[in-house]
């Protein structure tokens, strides 16, 4: 453990390697958000969809609804 | 098994008397050999890049057959006399991959002499025992695949890319070890014989894909 | 007919799961993970690179394992589910071939290196399966694209380990392997830290496979409803690479 403490003779030094590594983590959070932005729009554009039925199935209740009061004699 | 022997003459039969695909290739791999004469700018080339030079001719020279493997099926309905016969279906498998094979080995009869007298440098006569091993076992892997990729790509639209890109990459093991296990025979003070690792991952990629193909070729030809 | 199977049921658990690890596991990485004698601090993206490496491989032969229940059971939902998966797998290879890249760059001075045979390894599987959508987008008939996907699914899922000892074998000895820690002896906290940035990073796939597939199946829901309450014409052509259940 004691050995692994400091870095004896690393790669790149200490500024510089801090660079790589946050380039790395933000690659994958940018996958990831990139991902859910997709997701996102999806998911938009389904609720739109499911408006529209919604409202043409709204519709016809409603004319069926008018059609029965007019068989009423 | 007499079916896959059949189709197995029959696919003979119909290349000996056309000439279509076997001497495509082998001219496709000579003039292969003179231009890497030239990209290469050596008089000779000898171990690991001869070996490379050849795995790569021998790739994309066999890519040709494996595009035309099934296109008489697909073009004269012998998929649906196949579905309809009472036989088993894997001995399409059987015959179409005894067929590449075959094909395979006589452009190499060709394509390793040729090889030998314009790029190689040392002789071939003490490579030939070693390469011609790893060649066969080679051989076989690319065989399996081959049908396996040919009868993917038949079916669909953009069938030969379809092909070499899904095959590629499958074959690479076998590739890496062809190429690998070729670079001993070939190297240049002297044939030395090939290491036995590469045999071992040739001889294992070849069963599993040969077992893996046969349970699974049954559903490439339902309808 | 549209599934009626409800395949959002535990998602919320399993993102929650998923939050909680992976929080902790990048709390490991930065504050309690030990600095590697001779990598330094570079040696912190191996928290992230190798975990996405294994995930996105055993997704891989997921995908392999789901072609077969779809084969064997005519099921197209056993084809989603590894259409889903092999989609997932990629996207995390993708990510660790970058990470893995970054990590070389600031190892070794390239973006790429030919010595280190997972890296190796991983471009074949990857350009492999790549390919696995422009096949799927080639065949018309949706039942043949499920089934000959599905063939291909399997032959590369039995791919990748053959891959991996051919791509090991040719690489030797000769080359010392850059981006390992010691031979695989990881030290505890080490040890500890990459087992959770594992389970971490493998709960994140399932979270979003499932997400993946929630969100498809309600598409797919949806347009048939669609279609029988608005007519033919309410709906969008399909595209040809998602497989329909």
């Amino acid at each position: 453990m004691s050995a692994l403490v400091l870095a004896v003779a690393p790669a790149l030094p200490l500024h510089t390697a801090g660079k790589y590594v946050a380039g790395a983590y933000i690659v994958f959070v940018a996958l990831l958000l990139i991902y859910v932005a997709i997701m996102a729009i999806r998911l938009s554009r389904t609720e739109r969809d499911l408006v529209e039925l919604g409202r043409e199935l709204e519709r016809r209740a409603q004319e069926d609804s008018g059609r029965d009061l007019e068989h009423v004699p | 098994m007499r079916t896959a022997l059949a189709v197995l003459r029959k696919d003979l039969r119909l290349e000996l008397r056309t000439f279509e695909t076997v001497p495509a290739m082998a001219l496709f791999a000579v003039t292969t050999f003179v231009i890497f004469h030239f990209g290469l700018g050596q008089a000779t080339i000898s171990g690991q890049l001869a070996a490379g030079v050849l795995t790569v001719t021998v790739l994309f020279s066999g890519m040709l057959g494996i595009n035309r493997l099934f296109v008489t099926e697909r073009e004269q309905g012998g998929f649906d006399a196949f579905l309809l016969a009472p036989v088993d279906r894997t001995s399409l498998l059987l015959a179409k991959a005894a067929a590449l094979f075959t094909f395979l080995v006589v452009l190499e009869l060709i394509a390793v002499p040729a090889f030998g007298l314009l790029l190689l440098g040392p002789s071939l006569g003490p490579a030939l025992p070693g390469l011609a091993v790893v060649l066969l076992l080679a051989d076989l892997g690319i065989a399996v695949i081959g049908t396996l990729v040919s009868a993917i790509a038949v079916h669909t639209r953009a069938r030969d890319l379809i092909g070499p890109v899904i095959g590629l990459p499958l074959m690479i093991p076998a590739l890496i070890a062809m190429a690998r296990g070729a670079a001993a025979p070939l190297a240049a003070h002297g044939a030395a014989s090939v290491p036995l690792k590469w045999l071992e991952v040739l001889a294992l990629y070849d069963v599993v894909f040969a077992l893996l193909a046969y349970a699974v070729f049954d559903f490439l030809l339902e309808d | 007919m549209p599934p009626t199977r409800n395949y959002g049921k535990g998602l919320r658990g399993l993102s929650l799961a998923t939050v909680a690890t992976l929080s902790v596991a990048l709390a490991l990485v930065f504050f309690y993970a030990p600095l590697d004698a001779d990598q330094g601090f570079v040696q912190k993206i191996f928290y992230l690179h190798v975990p996405l490496a294994i995930v996105a491989l055993c997704g891989f032969m997921l995908g392999g394992l789901f072609a077969i229940g779809h084969l064997r059971t005519g099921d197209r939902a056993w084809d989603m589910r590894s259409y889903v998966a092999i989609h997932m797998s990629l996207i995390f290879a993708l990510g660790a071939l970058i990470t893995g890249s970054i990590w070389a760059k600031a190892s070794w001075g390239h973006w790429w290196v030919w010595n280190e045979p997972t890296l190796v390894s991983f471009l074949i599987v990857f350009l492999l399966f790549a390919t696995y959508q422009p096949l799927r987008f080639s065949i018309d008939d949706p039942e043949r694209q499920a089934r000959y996907a599905s063939v291909f699914a399997i032959v590369a899922g039995a791919f990748v380990p053959l891959n991996f000892i051919a791509v090991r074998l040719a690489q030797g000895f000769v080359h010392p392997r850059v981006l390992t820690l010691g031979g695989g002896n990881l030290p505890g906290p080490m040890r500890l830290t990459f087992l959770v940035s594992l389970v971490g990073i493998a709960l994140l796939f399932a979270t979003l496979w499932k997400y993946e597939l929630t969100a498809k199946s309600t598409r797919m829901q949806l347009r048939a409803l669609r279609r029988r309450v608005l007519g033919d014409d309410a709906i969008r052509p399909l595209g040809r690479s998602a497989a329909p259940s």
